[in-house]
């Protein structure tokens, strides 16, 4: 080979731009995915930070990681995934906190339904179908078991019960009139894509456990300072703005 | 993990394998004699629809057999005057979902088996002055028994493997919607490994029995 030749080659090395841009990758509870968007591109503006964004279950992911797939940080949609991270050592200790909280919102698009009582429906479904999130798999579940509970509703509504695999499944048997109520999240409630509801009640926080959703930083991300500065990044004002504008709380 | 969870979601299951095994033997015949007979233009139109189930994703099915089968559908709504409720989220919408879904297994081996009768044999029937009803009967459906064979198990079996579909369509209720396939799912995502285990061990035993059976009995049909 020429002189020349290696030479273009060792300039052509240098024009290529160092990895310290090597992006991060965060993996994203499906519910949660709008936000970490924009998130994600407002990090990249203030940090120079390439974020890559990946998203599925917070189960599926919570599997994933524990099987070793290259993800730097973990935004899961409840506090358990990230708690056993941090147990089996999947997850750096002390990096884990919540980052929004979640609610429920009994939701309806059935036209024989507006201007009624959403909750007296629940008394009296008749041949109405209620979706709610399968409570075995998924938070959102769990917490429309927990309040249909406490709310001493479980026994009458349970017959019309149908589970979605996810809140989004659970969303969509609802909007495809499959089912003539709904819990739903409320940052799905505040979606504008979503077509007019006729009925719709937010379901009290008191009444169920809270909807933590928590952040964790990943074990081969623990020396990698642009992971740990999206997590900080995340707790700062303008991400928890961000938060709040999808429909979810922000924890003290 | 109780006998309940373990054999309620099996027992299931099999009735929805087996019923719509049995509905998809009636529907499949015609289908198939009709194109193993036919030459006419819309032959490939009826082929390509038949086998569309093969192609699709169980989501693309799923998603449309919500608006059909759902109250306002199509089907769903006739299903509703009929019976005052939806054929979604209940065990005989899964049954007309799988039907579709596992219609191509069902045509597939009896077009075969329909096709390698030759012409000879029913026309010598029609000869001898059987009606064509007759002829099918008592020559062409004898002689496609192992095509029939085919056609059970595979059908069976694919339906007892369906999951998306269901998964779609069903709504995960316990002792109504709630399959095998899906029971599994749950164990998983639920971090129950063990009950996972249990159950997806006894569907391939189940899977390779009856796929067994299939080769087996052929095998033996073939060397006589």
């Amino acid at each position: 080979m020429s002189q020349t030749a290696i030479a273009s080659i060792f300039l052509l090395v240098l024009a290529i731009p160092t990895s310290k841009a090597e992006p991060i990758t965060v993996a994203v509870a499906s519910n949660f995915a709008r936000p970490a968007q924009e998130l994600a591109t407002l990090y990249e503006k203030s940090s120079g930070n390439a974020v890559r964004i990946t998203t599925a279950s917070t189960g599926k992911l919570y599997a994933q990681i524990e099987n070793g797939a290259p993800f730097d940080v973990l935004l899961a949609a409840d506090e358990q995934r990230p708690r056993l991270l941090e147990l089996s050592g999947s997850g750096v200790a002390g990096t884990r906190f919540t980052y929004a909280v979640g609610s429920l919102v009994l939701w309806s698009r059935d036209p024989a339904l507006a201007s009624s009582d959403c909750v007296a429906q629940l008394r009296d479904l008749g041949k109405r179908r209620l979706a709610i999130a399968n409570p075995l798999t998924a938070p959102y579940g769990a917490a429309a078991m927990e309040f249909l509970q406490s709310a001493e509703l479980w026994d009458t509504v349970e017959p019309r019960l149908v589970y979605g695999e996810n809140i989004a499944q659970t969303l969509h048997f609802v909007v495809s009139n499959n089912a003539g109520l709904g819990l739903i999240a409320g940052s799905q409630a505040m979606d504008r894509r979503l077509p007019e509801s006729t009925c719709r009640w937010s379901v009290p926080a008191s009444m169920h456990k809270a909807l933590e959703h928590q952040a964790i930083l990943l074990r081969r991300a623990s020396e990698n300072e642009a992971a740990a500065g999206f997590l900080s990044f995340l707790r700062a004002d303008g991400a928890r703005q961000v938060i709040s504008a999808y429909g979810y709380r922000i924890p003290e | 993990m109780n006998a309940s969870t373990l054999f309620e979601p099996l027992w299931l299951s099999v009735q929805l394998a087996g019923l719509t095994t049995v509905i998809l033997m009636f529907l499949a015949t015609p289908i198939a004699w009709w194109l193993a007979q036919s030459s006419s233009r819309w032959k490939p139109v009826v082929q390509t629809t038949v086998a569309m189930p093969i192609v699709l994703p169980p989501t693309v099915l799923g998603f449309y057999l919500l608006i059909v089968l759902g109250p306002g559908g199509a089907i769903g709504s006739w299903w509703v005057e009929l019976t005052g409720s939806a054929l979604t989220f209940s065990f005989a919408g899964l049954v007309v979902a799988s039907c579709i879904y596992s219609l191509p297994f069902a045509v597939q081996p009896l077009v075969v088996a329909f096709e390698s009768l030759g012409q000879h044999s029913l026309e010598a029937a029609w000869t001898l002055g059987a009606s064509r009803m007759d002829a099918f009967f008592s020559v062409a459906l004898p002689l496609s028994v192992r095509g029939y064979l085919s056609a059970v198990v595979l059908s069976f079996a694919h339906t007892l493997g369906e999951f998306g579909v269901v998964l779609m369509v069903g709504g995960n209720i316990p002792g109504e919607t709630r399959v095998i396939s899906i029971a599994i799912y749950d164990q998983v995502e639920s971090l129950n490994y063990s009950s996972a285990h249990q159950l997806s061990a006894v569907l391939l035993i189940v899977a390779f029995i009856a796929l067994f059976a299939m080769f087996f009995i052929n095998r033996r049909w073939k060397q006589r």
